[in-house]
């Protein structure tokens, strides 16, 4: 019950100290205006201590502990001021973000830029409403730091970086100093590539015309595990034959001249879910690219030519988890 | 709060202990031996699973070991609460704590305990060396919870800020300490503090009593006289103490029931001194005023046998603000009980002495001054030798000193002249106290210490009332008019300081002395009526709690504004590499080639060449030059300047 209105309440600080900035553009920098500064636990249980200190004092007549009290005192406020110099003036701007596949969590990098000739220590930064662990980190002096932070990713399409809340109790522990910030990022989340998926559409009349002239057909490269969608043609047999409990070995060719892939959306007819269609082309698309087997993408709307490599596979990955959500 | 939530790692755990062994050392001397020896082996402990990262000991046992301690400290004295007790009672919690800290959130509960050690140390002594170790305690306990909050630096970097810490904290603790309203204790009863047996004074006089407390050269008091040109003479400093008629053939005692006046019971006028007494705790009551005070301190009251004795037993050091009459001769009429008690002896005993005074009775008559001064007349022709080391004595002690061996103390000499008079039938009794002091020339203080302890003899002449006379000057005149060491013979076992044969040491204990004053004065003795003073003498007018603490909160708040000022306006001093950098990148995104922070500047420069193959070579040579100075390990201002021109004159 005080749980939920205690997260309530912080939700709605939350926007409130963020009003009408989210996303904020890079760099975003952590002005006094933003860095909150609160006593923790710790701190309070110093105070309690000093008060008890106090009666002591109070009662014994204590001179020295009067003053010792005061110094201690003192060594709060003092550390109030260490803690916000801590965080302020920090500034903070979105780093590269790698795309993920749903499921995984994505990785949202921050830069921390740290421009005082001084080490900023013990800062921790973490998903405001997350439930990953702290990142801890230090700027050097007038340099750089990054934290990746954590985000569980569920659906394909791109993915906000979420609010960011950086905190830190240096130098005591007595003092907390935090800000929150929701800088501009986004992470494209991949489909998830379906567990199980029926074979590999494989077209072997497909483009023939196209294959060049005075090559042989298949340029073998080599051998890998066999896996369940692969043609049972290319099982390299006589390598199975040899060893005689070994795993099923694939043959694979390089070149595109060995066989055509088409990946496309109308080969999971059968299927009524769109995700899940997306999932097995995601697998198709994985697959091919692992045996090394070019391959063309066939979506409503979009054609990739035949290819292979990294940047094709990113830009049919990109095509699958963007798909019926309009232009990138 | 991850980093708190870890493991204390071994670091973190030996600060721990060092603040632990700081706070508690200190307090060594005053716990019971079975307690130190108990905290020993549960630090060492400690140690032993830090250093060869065992387990803990299992979850109930710790709250176990505190019971045990807890009852053992009961059994000790009697009480949980209190002085004593309390501090065993936070040493064995401290003790336990340490064995429950798992995580390095854990560690900020036994600091706390050990600041708390710290306020320990001062209900025993609050001198400057346990001043000063009291802040290497809050150095090591600071510097133990920086480690707590960030374990890497090392051991001289984490002490030096705590050091910072605790200084920028000193200007906070100053103002705080002029200003936070003080209220004067105690708060509650503090009725198991009976201070242990200190030397000093008691209510009663044995042979021998005085000379013991005169081995002690603690300060009893000191006193500022208000005149410096007016301070009376040594002979005349009689500080006044117990007062004993009562004699049973041996001791002489306090009465201890006496009434008390309301008011003072002579004419103050008259020419006086005044004078400010800063009174040592003793755990008793008198007050040792000069005498005869002329004024009633607030909280006190004077008997009829005039003693000036404060309400409750002086268990903290206290300043008064007195006055003393220095000719003054009261009880002209006295009450007949009191002459009756003056007068009072043992049925027996003592006859020798008791038949020289039925001689001076018979020749005299009923003229108590000449029996005075016959009285006076016989102690010189006794001949009677002063020393410290007086033979014992026996049954008739007074008789064996007077006749037999002639050698005593100031007690022995007042006893016996009391004595005399009193068989003679004079109104005659003992009092105790101090005679003299040490003038200190640097700061002006005249100090009183126990070796300064004396006895003198109060006799009551017909219209003249009670007059002092001090039988110890009649042997050995130096003892009132000097000192006890010009008055003994040489080779007495004194204390150190009465010694006066080193003219350099002389000057260092003055010099010790007098910054110790000061320190008892200024910061130990800054009570409510010091700081209405000070605040006075500042300019702020009547001060009371409510200006106290406006003026607290608006100083505190001018140096807490100018800190986060000071924070604020240390303004990042850009790196100039970076600056040259940006200007760069903003020139080429003017032309839509835009840089992200992720890349480096050699990629980035492959990118742009690309887009804008004119300016690919002066693009290559600025990233070139960038890298080199931000990454190369040194970097020279004349390569600084060769990019800044490049940048300055790239135009894409």
């Amino acid at each position: 019950m005080i749980g939920t209105l205690r997260r309530r309440a912080h939700a709605r600080f939350v926007l409130w100290a963020l009003r009408g900035r989210p996303p904020e553009a890079a760099p975003i920098l952590l002005d006094q205006r933003r860095v909150y500064v609160l006593p923790t636990r710790g701190g309070l249980a110093f105070a309690f201590t000093l008060a008890v200190i106090m009666l002591g004092a109070m009662n014994y007549n204590l001179s020295l502990g009067y003053a010792l009290v005061f110094l201690l005192a003192g060594l709060g406020v003092v550390t109030i001021l260490h803690s916000f110099r801590n965080l302020v003036q920090l500034s903070l701007r979105p780093g590269h973000c790698e795309p993920v596949f749903a499921g995984t969590p994505a990785a949202f990098t921050l830069i921390l830029e740290n421009a005082r000739p001084e080490k900023r220590s013990g800062l921790r930064l973490f998903v405001t409403d997350g439930i990953a662990a702290p990142v801890e980190l230090d700027v050097p002096a007038g340099g750089f730091a990054s934290a990746s932070l954590q985000q569980p990713t569920q659906r394909r399409g791109w993915l906000a970086c979420p609010r960011i809340t950086i905190e830190t109790t240096w130098p005591l522990g007595l003092i907390r100093a935090w800000s929150y910030a929701a800088p501009e990022a986004r992470c494209l989340v991949y489909p998830a590539p379906a567990a199980k998926a029926p074979p590999l559409p494989w077209q072997d009349d497909f483009s023939r015309d196209n294959r060049r002239e005075g090559r042989g057909s298949d340029d073998f490269s080599g051998l890998r595990n066999h896996q369940a969608a692969d043609p049972l043609r290319h099982v390299a047999w006589k390598a199975a034959a040899r060893q005689e409990h070994g795993p099923l070995l694939t043959k694979l060719f390089a070149g595109s001249s060995a066989q055509q892939l088409l990946i496309d959306w109308e080969a999971t007819t059968g299927l009524d879910d769109a995700e899940q269609r997306l999932s097995i082309l995601t697998r198709w698309m994985l697959d091919a690219e692992a045996g090394g087997v070019p391959w063309a993408l066939h979506l409503p709307g979009l054609r990739l030519a035949t290819d292979h490599g990294s940047v094709h596979l990113a830009k049919g990955l990109a095509a699958l988890a963007l798909f019926g959500y309009g232009t990138p | 709060m991850a980093r708190l939530d870890r493991p204390v790692s071994g670091r973190q755990g030996s600060w721990l202990l060092a603040a632990a062994l700081a706070a508690t050392l200190p307090l060594v001397p005053y716990l019971p031996s079975w307690l130190i020896l108990a905290a020993g082996i549960v630090f060492t402990w400690r140690a032993l699973l830090l250093w060869r990262h065992h387990r803990l000991p299992p979850r109930f046992l710790p709250p176990l070991l505190a019971l045990a301690g807890s009852i053992g400290v009961f059994i000790e004295y009697r009480s949980l609460l209190g002085r004593t007790p309390g501090i065993a009672l936070l040493v064995i919690f401290l003790g336990l704590k340490l064995l429950e800290v798992r995580v390095a959130r854990d560690i900020l509960a036994s600091a706390l305990l050990c600041y708390f050690l710290v306020l320990g140390q001062f209900l025993f002594s609050q001198t400057i060396p346990v001043t000063a170790q009291a802040i290497f305690a809050l150095l090591v306990i600071t510097a133990a919870l920086l480690t707590a909050n960030d374990e890497r630096p090392p051991l001289k970097e984490q002490l030096a800020r705590a050091g910072l810490l605790l200084a920028q904290a000193v200007p906070f603790m100053l103002l705080m300490f002029l200003l936070f309203p003080r209220i004067e204790g105690p708060l509650w009863g503090m009725p198991e503090d009976r201070r242990s047996a200190t030397s000093g004074l008691s209510d009663s006089m044995a042979p021998g009593s005085i000379a013991q407390v005169s081995q002690s050269d603690e300060v009893v008091f000191r006193v500022l006289f208000k005149e410096a040109g007016a301070i009376p003479p040594q002979a005349q400093l009689y500080w006044r103490g117990p007062v004993m008629p009562a004699f049973d053939g041996r001791v002489w005692r306090v009465t201890q029931t006496r009434p008390a006046y309301l008011a003072l019971p002579w004419n103050v006028a008259g020419p006086a001194v005044d004078y400010e007494m800063t009174l040592e705790p003793h755990g008793k009551s008198w007050l040792f005023a000069l005498e005869l005070p002329a004024t009633l301190p607030a909280e006190s009251a004077l008997t009829t046998d005039y003693q000036l004795l404060a309400r409750q037993p002086v268990r903290n050091r206290i300043r008064l603000a007195q006055r003393a009459l220095l000719l003054a001769s009261p009880g002209r009429e006295e009450n007949p009980a009191t002459l009756q008690e003056a007068l009072a002896l043992p049925p027996d005993g003592n006859p020798r002495i008791r038949a020289v005074a039925a001689e001076w009775r018979r020749i005299h008559g009923d003229d108590p001054a000449a029996i005075l001064a016959a009285a006076e007349d016989f102690f010189a022709r006794q001949l009677l030798i002063y020393t410290l080391n007086p033979p014992l004595l026996g049954k008739d002690s007074i008789d064996e000193f007077l006749f037999d061996s002639r050698r005593g103390f100031c007690e022995h000499f007042a006893s016996a002249f009391t004595f005399a008079l009193r068989a003679a039938g004079v109104p005659a009794r003992v009092v105790a106290g101090y005679q003299g002091g040490e003038l200190n020339p640097l700061d002006g203080y005249l100090v009183v210490r126990q070796y300064d302890a004396h006895a003198w003899s109060e006799v009551w002449l017909r219209g003249q009332g009670w007059q002092r006379v001090d039988p110890t000057a009649i042997a050995a005149p130096s003892r009132i008019n000097e000192n006890v060491t010009a008055a003994l013979p040489g080779g007495e076992p004194l204390p150190f300081l009465a010694r006066n044969d080193l003219a350099w040491l002389r000057e260092l204990r003055h010099r010790l002395d007098a910054v110790s004053n000061g320190w008892n004065q200024w910061v130990l003795g800054y009570n409510p009526q010091r700081q209405r003073d000070l605040l006075a003498q500042l300019g702020l007018d009547s001060p009371d709690w409510r200006s106290m603490t406006a003026a607290l909160a608006v100083l505190s708040g001018m140096i807490l504004l100018a800190l986060t000022f000071h924070v604020l306006r240390s303004h990042p001093r850009k790196d100039p590499l970076l600056i040259l950098w940006r200007r760069f990148t903003r020139k080429l995104a003017r032309h839509g080639i835009q840089w992200s922070p992720w890349q480096g500047p050699i990629d980035f420069a492959i990118c742009a060449a690309e887009k804008l193959p004119a300016r690919a070579a002066e693009i290559r040579a600025i990233a070139d030059d960038y890298a080199r100075l931000r990454y190369a390990p040194k970097q020279t201002p004349s390569d600084l300047a060769q990019l800044k021109a490049r940048v300055a004159s790239f135009r894409p």
